[in-house]
């Protein structure tokens, strides 16, 4: 039994909440939140020891793992305290305000061998995963041009009133919504080394970006475009897509279907020459407990087994989110620079 | 409750294989006049009960249904409440507290929020009350013999364990309105031993069942034991796995199962709608 704590219940906060409250291998030893309303309604209705004071619950319920659910400018200090005290910490994206605060975070961990991971979820959805096993194959010949995108609503109309619209914040379509993406093609192919051309452009807001574009290029050469907007009302919920060019193959792929265009036949086990398509259904592992989504359930199940020590704990590092972090800096240099 | 329900994703760009049907979707039913004229394709086709979210556009349909009383006379709503996005991205907007004060009609949080007091219980389920009587509001009129719960929210409570919300919906659903509560979940097998716990009896649970074992937490065989051993009665959704699943296959599959009372699918062109409910027909003459 891997006993956990949760601080800050907002959103995602609470959706892992409830996960981990149906984890048969987690007992759920404290939560800890400033909002009165929520709170109460978990002390009220839930088992949940409640705090208002974060190392009060640290030092009461000695917690094997928390799970950081704050705003980003808030992880770097609760996070520090947290590997200080020898506690594995699973903490929600954007990792840290900046690339340096990261890989601090990431040395310690590394140091005191710590579980450490970051919420990218989109690693433990069946068809990037299989995007991941086609690239390691090599079947896709040299890659010479990849496109990641991200399309959704958040921000439709002018209004300035959260911690999103804060750039000091960890607000901004970059650091929100991009970093998403840009975590999605370090992981696919290689980590970002360079941004040209970038633009970030406030649709609605005043402070902080709706929009951006850029033309990346990655550590082992490959280059190609990020292009992702939050402020588009063309789709219903947040859509998250990659295209890789080969010399060999394509492949495109979003969360729900995959498609893959083989040149020769035998070059890739289980597809055959010409257009393949395989759907998310077909390439998803069952859960136990379901909430919003497989990936949520699966990145879970996939700490509580690091932390447990009966299994590996290499995907979403904080290392690997600090790497993300140094993408999303190049990204906004690079936008500061004139062409 | 009826052998086949009709349910509304196609009318609302909810599609769980494709974006670009999605997209697709959403041009095909951007007008209101084309929700109708397939509602009624499905009408014609023997179903007599639309099962849909709370989407605002929903209102339409319930204004149809009102101004042609004659023609919809056996025609039936279940409404699934909430629709999740309009509060995810209230919250996101806006933040708990903002998106409670947005949504609950009248001034029932001014004092309370200013304040800064904790809420006591009765006023936690005040808020949920007050938010079924909005999302209730445009089916005034409108026959809605059970009223949902979404799996969303089902869900996210039952792994908090906030059982007695899930209890205080089923009970208000009955008392205001005198109909069935609902629970929609993608996790039949833990909802099913949790209603039964609260002494909730033969609770009305539509889940995710199908034979890809697609959305079916805890797995395919749980499932299958849960409807051979409990006391429920059961509506099968995304039997056709998002439509990743041949038809002939999908609902030979579901209307083999014990327990399943009704089936859940939704379809946007005459073609499907008709070779679906023939097809849950033969199979279930066999």
């Amino acid at each position: 039994m891997l006993r956990v704590a949760l601080v800050g219940a907002g959103k995602m906060g609470l959706s892992h909440l409830s996960i981990l409250g149906a984890h048969p291998n987690v007992e759920v030893v404290g939560v800890c939140d400033t909002s009165l309303i929520v709170m109460g309604a978990l002390k009220k209705y839930t088992k949940f020891p409640c705090y208002k004071k974060f190392t009060k619950m640290l030092d009461q319920e000695k917690p094997d793992a928390v799970f950081v659910a704050v705003p980003t400018k808030l992880h770097y200090e609760m996070i520090k305290e947290l590997l200080d005290r020898k506690i594995h910490v699973f903490a929600e994206k954007p990792f840290c305000l900046n690339p340096e605060q990261g890989s601090e975070l990431a040395r310690l961990a590394e140091e005191h061998n710590l579980v450490n991971q970051v919420g990218y979820h989109n690693k433990f959805i069946g068809t990037f995963k299989e995007v991941k096993r086609i690239i390691e194959s090599g079947a896709l010949g040299e890659i010479y041009h990849f496109t990641g995108e991200a399309y959704g609503p958040v921000v439709t109309k002018k209004k300035d009133s959260t911690w999103r619209s804060n750039p000091a914040d960890g607000g901004g379509c970059l650091m929100d919504y991009a970093s998403h993406v840009i975590d999605l093609l370090n992981h696919l192919i290689s980590p970002v080394a360079s941004a040209e051309g970038t633009l970030l452009k406030s649709i609605y807001s005043q402070h902080v970006d709706d929009a951006v574009y850029s033309l990346l290029k990655l550590e082992s050469g490959e280059t190609g475009v990020l292009s992702v907007n939050w402020s588009d009302d063309t789709y219903r919920k947040m859509s998250t897509s990659v295209s890789i060019t080969g010399t060999e193959g394509k492949i495109i792929s979003d969360a729900s279907e995959l498609k893959v265009f083989v040149k020769k036949e035998g070059a890739l086990d289980g597809y055959t020459k010409g257009w393949n398509v395989k759907y998310v259904t077909q390439l998803t592992d069952q859960v136990d407990f379901y909430l919003r989504g497989e990936e949520y359930s699966a990145q879970i199940d996939y700490f509580v087994n690091a932390a447990l020590k009966k299994g590996p704990n290499d995907i979403n590092t904080f290392k690997s989110a600090a790497r993300t972090d140094n993408a999303i800096a190049l990204i906004k240099n690079n936008s500061k620079t004139k062409a | 409750m009826d052998r086949i329900l009709y349910g509304d994703n196609q009318f609302f760009a909810v599609n769980h294989i494709s974006d670009a049907k999605s997209m697709e979707q959403s041009m095909k039913f951007k007008e209101n006049d084309a929700i109708i004229a397939t509602l009624d394709q499905a009408i014609e086709a023997g179903i007599d009960t639309f099962m849909c979210t709370t989407h605002d556009r929903i209102a339409f349909v319930c204004d149809a249904v009102r101004s042609n009383p004659e023609k919809y006379k056996d025609f039936k709503i279940y409404p699934c409440m909430p629709y999740a996005h309009k509060y995810a991205n209230a919250v996101t907007e806006l933040g708990i507290q903002g998106t409670i004060k947005q949504y609950v009609p009248g001034n029932f949080f001014g004092s309370m929020f200013k304040g800064g007091k904790a809420l006591v219980s009765k006023d936690y389920l005040a808020i949920m009350e007050l938010l079924v009587d909005a999302e209730m509001k445009m089916f005034e009129g409108v026959k809605t013999p059970v009223v949902f719960l979404q799996n969303v929210i089902t869900d996210l409570l039952l792994g908090l364990g906030m059982d007695e919300i899930l209890k205080g919906f089923h009970d208000y659903v009955r008392e205001k309105y005198d109909v069935e509560p609902g629970f929609i979940t993608m996790n039949l097998p833990k909802l099913a031993e949790t209603l039964e716990g609260l002494g909730i009896e033969n609770p009305i649970i539509c889940a995710s069942i199908n034979s890809a074992n697609f959305r079916m937490s805890g797995g395919k065989e749980l499932y299958e034991e849960t409807l051979r051993t409990k006391k429920i009665r059961v509506i099968a959704m995304q039997v056709l796995g998002g439509g990743a699943i041949p038809p002939k296959e999908a609902l030979g599959y579901v209307c083999g199962l014990p327990n399943i009372e009704s089936i859940l699918f939704g379809a946007s062109s005459k073609r499907n709608i008709d070779n679906t409910v023939s097809t849950i027909h033969e199979f279930d003459s066999k």
